[in-house]
């Protein structure tokens, strides 16, 4: 196939491929599960982790009209405002997070799991891939600070 | 056929950079300016921008090894944190479960038909049962691809009439206009699919688009096409 009129394989054009190749395996999918919210409108100023609310572990056993019509939560990341003062009061999370449906508010870390500085956004979603990809720490900001001209 | 092999390699090259371009898209301001220090852009760190998430819709990038890895893998939660580990890893909990190929990979209405989940209707009481309306919509759609079909008995067994009505889509045949690029930004349809529900891709597109054009159906001119001195 790829040979020249000289019969010999033409190098150039193998490599060239190759490389594009390796372009395509260099780009890695997150893993994550579809359709997980990071709710991060405090959390990070309180000095929390960023909240993970996993939508499969939901669905398994409410239906959305549950969360969506009866406690009011809207169909909007980071659109609830949610605080720890409306949960204990039994508002949002709270209304089963109290210790009688679900377990309750005192297992911080089971819901505040989340990576810090992740930014609220529903994971996966084709509008985060199209329009606005998830924020990534940039390796080279994180190891080395810039140093100031003297 | 080598010039063939020559031009279809070339394509591949330019694919490839067109796909890596955000990578490159860095900066190029000379100075920055940080507080009342003035860095010139030499004495920065080389900012290498990592590949973005926009990418992985290319549908000829390979498939994710593991959509529904466990807690600690998963690239969000924190597995620094104790309750991290504490979480149930999605896999155990899809056991039995009918599959697809594309969101959580789990079919969540054929699941929920065959009764292989049992997800509450009222927060407290478990028996309480939805009302079910069992009512299709079909929507005329104005390009070729077929018409959509809104089937309302798989949304009324999830969620309730208030929550997409009249908010989301107004009860009244003709007034509520739709496109994809609405959906696709996250309105109308888009609420949820895309988001929660099924994702929109190309494997996706006749779950909604389900209903064949009729056969005298032809496509209808443009207006330039009408206008055309030519025609």
């Amino acid at each position: 196939m790829s040979r020249n009129n000289d019969d010999k394989i033409n190098w150039r054009y193998a490599v060239l491929g190759l490389l594009a190749g390796l372009a395509m395996l260099v780009i890695v999918p997150a893993k994550a599960e579809y359709a997980d919210v990071i709710i991060n409108n405090y959390a990070d100023a309180a000095g929390m982790r960023p909240v993970v609310f996993p939508h499969w572990f939901h669905r398994i056993r409410f239906r959305c009209k549950v969360c969506h019509a009866d406690l009011g939560f809207k169909f909007k990341a980071g659109g609830n405002k949610i605080t720890m003062a409306k949960i204990i009061n039994g508002q949002f999370c709270g209304a089963c997070h109290n210790g009688q449906i679900s377990w309750s508010v005192e297992n911080c870390n089971m819901c505040h799991s989340g990576i810090p500085g992740t930014p609220t956004h529903i994971h996966g979603s084709t509008v985060q891939r199209l329009v606005s990809p998830p924020y990534k720490p940039l390796k080279a900001r994180v190891q080395q600070p810039p140093q100031t001209n003297k | 056929m080598s010039q063939q092999l020559r031009n279809k390699l070339y394509g591949a090259f330019i694919a490839t950079l067109l796909v890596s371009s955000p990578a490159m898209s860095a900066s190029n301001a000379g100075v920055v300016e940080r507080g009342n220090e003035v860095i010139s852009q030499a004495d920065l760190p080389m900012m290498v921008a990592e590949v973005s998430a926009a990418n992985t819709f290319n549908r000829n990038l390979h498939k994710e090894k593991d959509p529904n890895a466990p807690p600690p893998e998963d690239g969000y939660h924190d597995p620094e944190n104790e309750g991290t580990h504490v979480l149930m890893p999605p896999k155990e909990a899809y056991v039995g479960l009918p599959t697809t190929d594309f969101g959580n990979h789990v079919d969540w209405v054929k699941a929920l038909d065959e009764g292989k989940i049992a997800p509450r209707w009222d927060r407290s009481d478990p028996t309480a049962e939805p009302f079910v309306m069992d009512l299709d919509i079909v929507r005329p759609v104005k390009a070729s691809v077929p018409d959509v079909v809104f089937p309302h008995r798989q949304h009324t067994m999830w969620l309730a009439c208030a929550n997409c009505h009249p908010a989301i889509f107004i009860p009244q045949k003709g007034a509520n206009q739709i496109n994809m690029s609405a959906i696709l930004l996250g309105q109308k349809c888009g609420v949820c699919h895309g988001k929660v529900s099924f994702p929109i891709m190309t494997l996706t597109c006749k779950k909604c688009h389900s209903k064949p054009k009729p056969a005298d159906w032809t496509p209808p001119l443009s207006e330039a096409s009408l206008k055309n001195p030519w025609r």
